[in-house]
């Protein structure tokens, strides 16, 4: 039904364009004079009056309707249901508004004078709806109008409309920039909105220090905070051992790919490595998942099963029955698949750096009969270093902030280890598992889910201002 | 490296020896020369052989799953074993297997054959009598013919991931049930061919009806919502401030902004999408509406910077040609810049949607890692995606489920594959050089 509101608008808004176009050249065969804007200006001028007031309110309607309507009704409910608790009438509210519209209403049965209740209130939520939708669909049509009747009157050969719709247009360019400032405030207000009402269920520095992590145990209220069930540090240390185990495996063969692509392929052969190294960066992140749980993490609990076989019984015996134990899940395989997915991003971003040292530098280094390899070693890295350094931090954020490997293939016991063969467990899983169960949302679980969000963001944020300021810093130098 | 330019060095010893003793370090450095270069050579062939494995062992996982076993059964719907009044009752699955323990000339004095046979046909058998039978109850006492997926087990085994040479124990089907499975393949009732159902049905407990129709639907619409958001606005935004923004503070934070927003990790625009979209307006949970806004907001960043980048690439002459003759600022944006820019606009924007078609985290915030047996009927009604039915199916314990994890990979990249050589093609293509 809104979609014939809609187009009914669109269609009204293309006859008010060729009433404003039809206006002025009709003007314009009387006068001798030609019109200051072009005809399409003066039709886009009338319609835009006629359209935007009415589509902002419709959409205010679609968007802010149910909850208006809702809150009419909780102004004035019947005594019967006044009596009941907060939670209990916003269900019932729901409950009588899914019985209006005719969907099915919850499992919950009301009897006797709440059964009455229910009726009443849903007829009631009924006319609301009614009255909300025909009043705001007739008071669209009411601005519509009025705008088109403000704006054709003025159409005239001397009226600038150009300049009035371009007005419109800036404001709109405008308005489309501040949506990314907007969701950097989004993103932060909420973080912090729900991080504060954890906080005020756990102490942060409980928080950031304490050293145990369940918050399964804490579902239940009198634990909360007590049992120091949120102690994050060994999600921080899993975090940080499967990013460093990632970069050990990204660092060296993202960078040595640079070099050999900067240095010493031809153009063929980057023409054809890129793109293949791209190839890894564009697989999504839930496939590396797979193949870590899957492949890598079978095969490598077979690899460390047999060598540790091999052991059992000679002098490094205890070390052999530990490789008999480990499991599919361990931090080794989550870094290592990690580190497959981190190499195009780092060789990439070296590449760039290495591409921005100046050709005299090498010129230079050559002239004094040094060998490419002494060059890249003395003279290229050295120069590079604070950008390469850049581009590795720029990795470490991503490797901190990557969610499905972890949560396939890391596991979920939170233990401060930095064995890499040990289950570990992340900030990303801990926030993927604390809210995909099924719980309240005001729960201490999922609140805690927005604790670490918040950990993180600030966490990678200040891993990127550094390292955009180092790289920037750097690219300037040779500018 | 300048030892031989030093004729003073070798003064108390012969020449000969200075001569070894530079050969010898010219070896030694020529041979580190080779190393290095190696590396190099070999990090780029490790990263390639990375990608190899991933893609090959994908391949070898999924490309089963694309064919499928089917069998086809003559059915006699049993009155004694249907009362008309309440044909829901009746256990249709019992009767259909009693007839094939039947059919295949087995004996089945206690009934455990039966039930043998029951657990190797899929439940689909009997959903599809049942809702014949409530169609039409005039069917009862008559034969019909029905076909449908065989069991996943059944499945494995004809494609031969296990047999016999398991023990018992150690696999899903008994002996028993591999028999009923061998003897049904000598009579001619299965036949194998291509799974139209991957594509035909959606998500089901039973990996033998597990499809990705559901999941295929629920991706399109939701890269529609975030096309439709994210491209006017990115490109917009990136029009604004490639040429109209004047330096002020507004656009320094704008700037620094989108800088920093690409590089916030995705399942941080989950938590936003859920404490947002879902707790604070009250969107619907696990909807491609709620979706596509949240992979919007991540996808904006990357197709501003596109924009910007191909903006830029246009060359001033064209502003200054066009304001020459007297064109109005945003005249000249809309009418010369932009359409030039075009090609480069389409391919960022492109890219950055193929990327958002990929990703999983922030869709598990918003509720998408739910049961969806159905194709979404509208943009906020719940639905699964691509990547969120490869993470539920992972973690299904089924075999035959991640055969299809697999398949499903394999059409998730299919996709992606096809976006990317869109784009690769709109870029050389159209692509201008000046």
């Amino acid at each position: 039904m809104i979609w014939i509101v809609f187009a009914g608008l669109f269609l009204f808004s293309l006859a008010t364009y060729w009433l404003g176009r039809r206006k002025i050249v009709a003007a314009t065969r009387k006068a001798p004079d030609r019109p200051h804007s072009l005809a399409g200006y003066h039709g886009a001028y009338v319609a835009i009056w006629a359209t935007v007031p009415a589509l902002i309110l419709l959409i205010a309607l679609v968007g802010f309707g149910d909850r208006l309507e809702t809150a009419i009704l909780a102004a004035d409910l019947p005594p019967a249901v006044q009596a009941l608790s907060a939670d209990q009438q916003s269900l019932f509210l729901s409950d009588a508004q899914a019985v209006a519209q005719g969907r099915r209403a919850s499992d919950q049965a009301y009897a006797g004078e709440l059964g009455a209740a229910l009726q009443a209130t849903a007829e009631r939520a009924g006319r609301i709806d009614r009255t909300l939708r025909w009043g705001g669909w007739a008071l669209a049509g009411l601005l519509a109008l009025t705008g088109a009747l403000f704006a054709l009157p003025r159409i005239a050969p001397q009226f600038r409309a150009r300049n009035k719709v371009e007005g419109w247009v800036s404001a709109l360019l405008v308005i489309c920039s501040a949506v990314a400032v907007l969701t950097t405030v989004g993103i932060v207000l909420s973080l912090v909105y729900e991080s504060v009402r954890f906080f005020s269920a756990v102490p942060p520095l409980e928080f950031l220090t304490g050293m145990q992590w369940s918050p399964q145990i804490a579902i239940r209220a009198d634990q909360v905070g007590q049992s120091g069930a949120f102690g994050a540090v060994p999600l921080f240390v899993g975090t940080f051992l499967v990013m460093l185990l990632a970069m050990m495996v990204a660092g060296p063969i993202g960078l040595f790919s640079a070099i050999y692509l900067s240095e010493y392929a031809g153009r063929g052969t980057r023409a054809v490595v890129k793109p293949v190294l791209e190839i890894l960066a564009g697989v999504p992140t839930v496939v590396y998942g797979f193949f870590a749980a899957l492949t890598v993490g079978p095969a490598f609990r077979g690899a460390f099963n047999w060598v540790g076989s091999l052991l059992i019984g000679g002098p490094l015996d205890g070390f052999g029955q530990y490789l008999m134990t480990v499991q599919n899940q361990m931090a080794l395989v989550a870094g290592v698949v990690m580190g497959i997915m981190l190499i195009p991003f780092v060789s990439s971003l070296s590449d760039d750096i290495l591409n921005a040292v100046p050709q005299s530098l090498r010129d230079g280094s050559y002239a004094m009969g040094a060998t490419k390899s002494e060059t890249v070693k003395k003279v290229i890295l050295p120069a590079a270093l604070p950008g390469i350094a850049g581009a590795f931090l720029l990795a470490v954020s991503r490797a901190v902030g990557e969610t499905m490997i972890v949560t396939m293939a890391a596991g979920l016991q939170a233990k401060a280890t930095l064995n890499p063969l040990e289950t570990v467990t992340t900030v990303t899983v801990q926030i993927v598992t604390l809210l995909t169960g099924d719980q309240e949302f005001d729960s201490p679980k999922t609140l805690a889910a927005f604790g670490l969000g918040l950990t993180l963001f600030v966490i990678t944020l200040a891993l990127n201002v550094v390292a955009l300021r180092i790289v920037q810093a750097y690219r300037e130098q040779y500018d | 490296m300048t030892d031989a330019a030093l004729p003073s060095a070798g003064a108390g010893r012969p020449a000969r020896d200075i001569r070894t003793a530079v050969e010898k370090r010219l070896k030694a450095r020529h041979a580190a020369e080779r190393r290095f270069r190696f590396y190099g050579l070999a990090a780029i062939l490790i990263a390639i052989a990375f990608l190899g494995v991933l893609l090959g062992r994908i391949g070898l996982q999924g490309y089963s799953a694309f064919e499928t076993y089917t069998v086809e059964l003559p059915v006699y719907v049993d009155p004694s074993r249907i009362d008309p009044a309440d044909v829901q009752g009746a256990n249709y699955d019992l009767m259909i297997a009693d007839q094939l323990v039947t059919r295949l000339g087995l004996a089945d004095p206690t009934g455990d054959l039966g039930l043998a046979a029951k657990d190797v046909l899929s439940p689909d058998l009997g959903f599809q009598v049942l809702e014949q039978v409530r169609e039409d109850p005039s069917l009862i006492g008559r034969t019909i013919t029905l076909d449908a997926p065989i069991g996943d087990d059944a499945d494995l085994y004809y494609k031969g991931h296990y047999g016999r040479e398991i023990v018992e124990d150690d696999r899903t089907l008994t002996d028993q049930q591999l028999t009923i499975l061998d003897r049904m393949q000598d009579k001619g009732m299965v036949s194998s061919g291509f799974n139209t159902g991957l594509f035909t049905r959606s998500d089901s407990t039973q990996p033998e009806l597990a499809g990705l129709l559901g999941a295929i639907v629920g991706s399109a619409m939701m890269l529609a919502v975030t096309a439709l958001l994210a491209v006017p606005i990115g490109t917009l935004a990136a029009v604004y401030l490639e040429e109209f923004a004047p330096r002020n503070r507004f656009t320094e934070i704008v700037e620094v902004n989108i800088n920093n927003l690409a590089a916030v990790p995705s399942i941080v625009y989950g938590l936003l999408g859920l404490a947002v979209f879902i707790n604070w307006m009250g969107l619907p949970r696990s909807s491609p509406l709620v979706g596509g806004l949240v992979l919007a907001l991540m996808a904006l960043p990357t197709v501003i910077i596109a924009t910007r980048s191909s903006l830029k690439a246009v060359p001033p002459s064209i502003r200054e040609a066009a304001l020459g003759v007297g064109a109005s600022r945003t005249q000249t944006v809309f009418h010369h810049v932009l359409p030039l820019a075009m090609p480069g606009v389409m391919t960022g924007t492109i890219i950055a949607l193929a990327h958002a078609l990929g990703e999983t985290a922030p869709l598990l915030m918003i509720g998408m890692i739910a049961f969806v047996p159905g194709v979404p009927e509208a943009i906020t009604s719940a639905s699964s995606t691509l990547p969120t039915q490869i993470f539920i199916w992972e973690n299904a314990s089924e075999r035959a489920f991640h055969e299809r994890t697999a398949a499903a990979i394999i059409v998730l990249l299919g996709f992606m594959i096809v976006m990317n050589a869109a784009a690769i093609f709109l870029r050389s293509r159209f692509e201008r050089r000046w």
